[in-house]
């Protein structure tokens, strides 16, 4: 005999039976869980990974940079640069560029700006080490969301590029930018930034600076590669990126990072 | 309604009309979010393809191995192996050089004293590699010459010329 109670416990159970998908009943294949994430997200992601013991300040990596990418070579404006900083034994912290270290750094002196050179003492030197800086190509870019225009964006993977014949050259990226990477193009007047040779890397190649830098301070990688040297070095070792706490979750590790460096 | 009324409401519907037209002129048709969304992605396609196609200067020591076997052979052992011929002749592919197919050699060679100095200026800081490469005080080491006229930067480990 069906009582009311049987009845509406049944109904409840078939309810809940029907609604219940067949696909949630399928065992997840990590295989397949994985290619379908590559499918949605794409199969690269550049990153860039820099040893700063390896560098040494030779500033070819600069000369390279500036001659591939067409950046006037005299004007006060690089895509990439390296910056040199001492740590002297009363805890003063010097630190200089001259010309972005386009030709390296051949004096002891820090270049101070209106405060002029200092001249430090090998002696008096606790440390010292050399700093090469580039686009970050974050993952959550601020140059590109302040973009009134839609000239500055972020490709599938991960290279955030300008586009010169979009870019109507307001300046708001330049702001914008925490790491101070952009500037103005003294030619075509607009926005010009670091793009991982963007032309090269698509082509298979290093980009200009991985390949004049005679030390390997600098790697380029792909992030989604777990078989990637530069995604082991990045997963396995310590690495830190630069102001983190800004969350634009930069994509250059550096090896050796030190607090001093800002 | 008052005519009044709907006569300025008709002009504003004009404006925006004509405010849609021109952007639909304007507007390329493969301006579009990407594939980073609305935030990271909205962009001219077609921009990605052009970059891809900016000329590639330097090409790298591969290129120059086959024709200058000799001076490649030599430079690989040395310590200087490590640096790209590129570094001191300039980029194979550069828009003034066009190297090789003018006949005579047109790319610049950096034979200055600061180039070699990028490395072997005394800098003995310790926490970077810069203090293990062996180095001269410009300034009492013959200033007056070029390092090249004394050391073969190809054959560095070979003693004097």
């Amino acid at each position: 005999m069906i009582t009311r109670r049987n009845f509406l416990k049944k109904t409840v159970l078939g309810l809940a039976g029907a609604a219940l998908p067949l696909a949630a009943l399928e065992i997840v294949d990590h295989k397949k869980l994985l290619a379908s994430v590559a499918a949605e997200k794409g199969a690269v992601r550049w990153v860039f990974l820099v040893d700063t013991y390896k560098c040494v300040g030779c500033g070819l990596c600069v000369k390279a940079c500036k001659l591939e990418n067409e950046v006037p070579y005299d004007a006060s404006v690089t895509r990439t640069w390296v910056e040199r900083y001492v740590v002297i034994r009363d805890g003063n912290v010097y630190a200089d560029t001259p010309k972005g270290a386009r030709d390296g750094f051949t004096t002891t002196k820090i270049d101070l700006n209106s405060a002029g050179f200092k001249d430090v003492k090998n002696k008096d030197i606790e440390q010292a080490f050399f700093v090469p800086k580039l686009c970050n190509q974050c993952d959550n870019p601020p140059c590109v969301q302040v973009c009134p225009v839609g000239a500055t964006y972020q490709t599938a993977d991960g290279v955030v590029l300008v586009d010169r014949a979009w870019c109507i050259g307001c300046g708001y990226c330049i702001m914008g930018c925490p790491y101070g990477v952009r500037f103005f193009h003294p030619v075509y007047h607009v926005a010009e930034k670091c793009n991982f040779c963007y032309h090269r890397i698509t082509k298979g190649l290093k980009t200009a600076c991985v390949s004049a830098c005679p030390f390997g301070s600098r790697l380029l990688g792909n992030i989604r590669d777990p078989h990637d040297p530069v995604t082991k070095i990045i997963m396995t070792q310590r690495v830190a990126v630069l102001k983190e706490e800004y969350g634009t979750k930069p994509q250059v590790f550096y090896i050796g990072l030190s607090k001093e460096v800002k | 309604m008052k005519n009044h009324v709907l006569r300025p409401l008709f002009v504003i519907i004009g404006i925006v009309v004509l405010i849609l037209l021109a952007r639909l002129v304007y507007v390329p048709k493969d301006f579009g979010i990407g594939t980073r969304g609305y935030m990271y992605g909205w962009h001219r396609a077609a921009n990605e393809e052009e970059w891809k196609a900016f000329k590639v200067k330097y090409l790298g020591r591969e290129y120059c191995k086959d024709c200058h076997s000799d001076k490649y052979a030599s430079i690989m052992k040395t310590p200087h192996r490590i640096i790209e011929c590129e570094n001191c002749h300039g980029p194979a592919n550069d828009a003034t050089s066009d190297h090789p197919s003018e006949q005579r050699l047109k790319l610049t060679i950096d034979k200055t004293r600061e180039q070699c100095l990028r490395c072997h200026f005394p800098l003995p800081y310790p926490t970077s590699g810069r203090s293990k490469i062996r180095s001269i005080d410009p300034e009492k080491h013959n200033p007056d010459s070029e390092c090249t006229s004394c050391h073969n930067p190809h054959n560095s480990m070979e003693g004097l010329k």
